[in-house]
């Protein structure tokens, strides 16, 4: 704030209360000149107003607020710059980015100023940081099998995941089951964690531009045809001939981009496991229009501990036995 | 009775009580309102904040009309709680292009102030065709014809020169592609553009 303002809010608060108490002072005599608790000689309707003094207990309590006022802008930031004695603001005002958010920080430490949520993170991160920090240093492996660990993870698949997974894990209509052991982009720890500290994108294009109509209709019989299913014997074959469009993501063979090692997430299309449907229809549509399955990343609003813990559970859901080895 | 008496007298004249009254009032309004005209804290945006899209601003408006403010807030306070849950606490300098701005002050559902790239657009679509699909216990009404109403674009450059007229720095460009911009869109696709915008720039 600029000392101008600052002087613009000190000058005009300081003499409001003056002010104040000068109004008090001035209301607390008997100007009407008729004695107290007698009648000042007005009558309506048989109601007779009397001279009656301002309450004692509404008088005190004024003077309290003023009182409670003078303190209060001397011990807190209320006058301008002036940032009181008692150091003390809610948070870190003023910030124009994340980085300066985190500089507001450390400053407020270095100063001794008392930031009452830089304070409340600092305590919490006290209590339960430890907690997280003590399941954070232990392999993903170790804690899909531990009941504290996986209570926790529960807690934060709950509140975070199941929005799109669902509280089951097993997904729905475009978000993916995960309990199935079936993975876009890689189900071992590394890649789980990957996948939740910093989201994905899936871009599938729509190929109604390329295929047409009847191209559509027949790459629909041919990607069906690749898990088992019954079709239309000619259709296939004729959309087979055009699946050097679909493979460079799903593989020649259609088993996806993760039997090829590939960070495409094209899911695999011979095992009849659907994201958006397997019927003719559904696949249809995604082949007509495309698919862009998004995954938001969780780094920032989890951090990496919470998000190791949740790693371990997500891992569990699809390895719900512990591995004979390991027991 | 006393000439001494003035308070006899401003309670006898309707004028001078109003006069006094407004004068007041003022005190108040000019230390705790017109300084935040003038303050770079309060005037200036964040770091690398852009105006909204003429999609976005058409979801906006959508976000208005549906009435959304009515059960979302828009404001992350500086408590752990919200902290943790919603993202970094709501500065001033995200809101200095939004006229109005959309605070709110009930929550039924859950603060949008961050709700940007939070869900996938997918999920959005699911969510405003039928909240219970994907959360549920949710309460939320379901708002399926956004998906048919398709946004003409008529007004979209007149909001936006109206906005340019507050200091929203939108170009001229801006402005004349407006409508193409919106053209044959849906007003699903513009909220769920507006919805994904928010409070991405503290990120």
């Amino acid at each position: 704030m600029s000392s101008f303002w600052s002087a613009w809010i000190i000058v005009l608060t300081l003499p409001v209360l003056i002010g104040c108490a000068i109004l008090l002072t001035w209301n607390l005599k008997n100007y009407v000149g008729v004695p107290e608790d007698e009648t000042t000689g007005h009558e309506v309707d048989g109601i007779e107003e009397i001279n009656n003094p301002l309450p004692r207990w509404w008088t005190y309590m004024f003077i309290l607020t003023l009182v409670w006022s003078v303190f209060y802008l001397a011990a807190y930031p209320g006058l301008g710059n002036w940032k009181g004695f008692l150091g003390w603001t809610s948070s870190n005002q003023g910030i124009k980015s994340l980085e300066e958010s985190q500089l507001a920080v450390t400053k407020a430490v270095e100063e001794g100023r008392n930031v009452e949520l830089d304070r409340e993170m600092v305590r919490a991160d006290e209590v339960y940081g430890p907690v997280f920090q003590q399941f954070a240093k232990r392999d993903v492996l170790d804690l899909a099998y531990d009941d504290d660990a996986i209570k926790i993870g529960q807690r934060l698949f709950l509140q975070n995941c199941s929005l799109c997974h669902g509280s089951d894990a097993r997904g729905q209509h475009g978000f993916p089951n995960l309990t199935d052991n079936d993975w876009l982009y890689g189900g071992t720890p590394d890649k789980i964690k990957e996948t939740l500290l910093h989201g994905r994108k899936a871009a599938m294009p729509g190929w109604f531009d390329a295929l047409g109509e009847q191209g559509i209709k027949e790459m629909t019989a041919y990607v069906l045809s690749l898990s088992g299913r019954s079709v239309n014997e000619r259709d296939a074959e004729a959309g087979k001939t055009k699946f050097a469009l679909c493979a460079a993501c799903h593989g020649p063979d259609g088993k996806g981009s993760l039997a090829h090692n590939l960070p495409f997430g094209a899911p695999n299309l011979t095992d009849n496991i659907w994201l958006y449907g397997g019927s003719a229809r559904a696949v249809e549509e995604t082949l007509t229009k495309g698919r862009n399955g998004v995954m938001p990343a969780f780094k920032q609003t989890l951090g990496e501990d919470k998000v190791h813990i949740l790693t371990a559970y997500v891992y569990r859901l699809a390895h719900p036995e512990k591995p004979a080895e390991q027991q | 009775m006393s000439n001494k008496n003035h308070h006899d007298k401003i309670e006898r004249s309707v004028g001078l009580l109003a006069i006094l009254t407004i004068v007041a009032i003022s005190f108040g309004t000019l230390v705790l309102i017109t300084p935040l005209f003038f303050l770079d804290e309060t005037t200036q945006p964040v770091d690398g904040m852009t105006p909204y899209t003429a999609l976005q601003l058409e979801g906006r408006d959508i976000y208005v009309r549906e009435g959304c403010v009515g059960c979302h807030s828009q404001m992350i306070r500086p408590f752990r709680a919200e902290v943790e849950r919603y993202g970094h606490y709501s500065v001033a300098g995200e809101s200095v292009w939004d006229h109005p701005f959309l605070w709110g002050s009930k929550r039924t559902g859950p603060d949008l102030a961050r709700v940007g790239e939070r869900y996938s657009d997918d999920w959005h679509h699911a969510h405003l065709m039928d909240p219970r699909s994907v959360v549920p216990q949710s309460n939320m009404p379901a708002f399926p014809w956004l998906d048919k109403n398709v946004l003409d674009g008529k007004y979209t450059a007149k909001k936006m020169q109206v906005l340019q007229r507050y200091g929203v720095p939108y170009s001229d460009e801006d402005i004349a592609g407006a409508a193409a911009a919106v053209q044959g869109k849906t007003e699903m696709q513009a909220l769920i553009a507006y919805l994904q915008s928010l409070g991405t720039h503290l990120k």
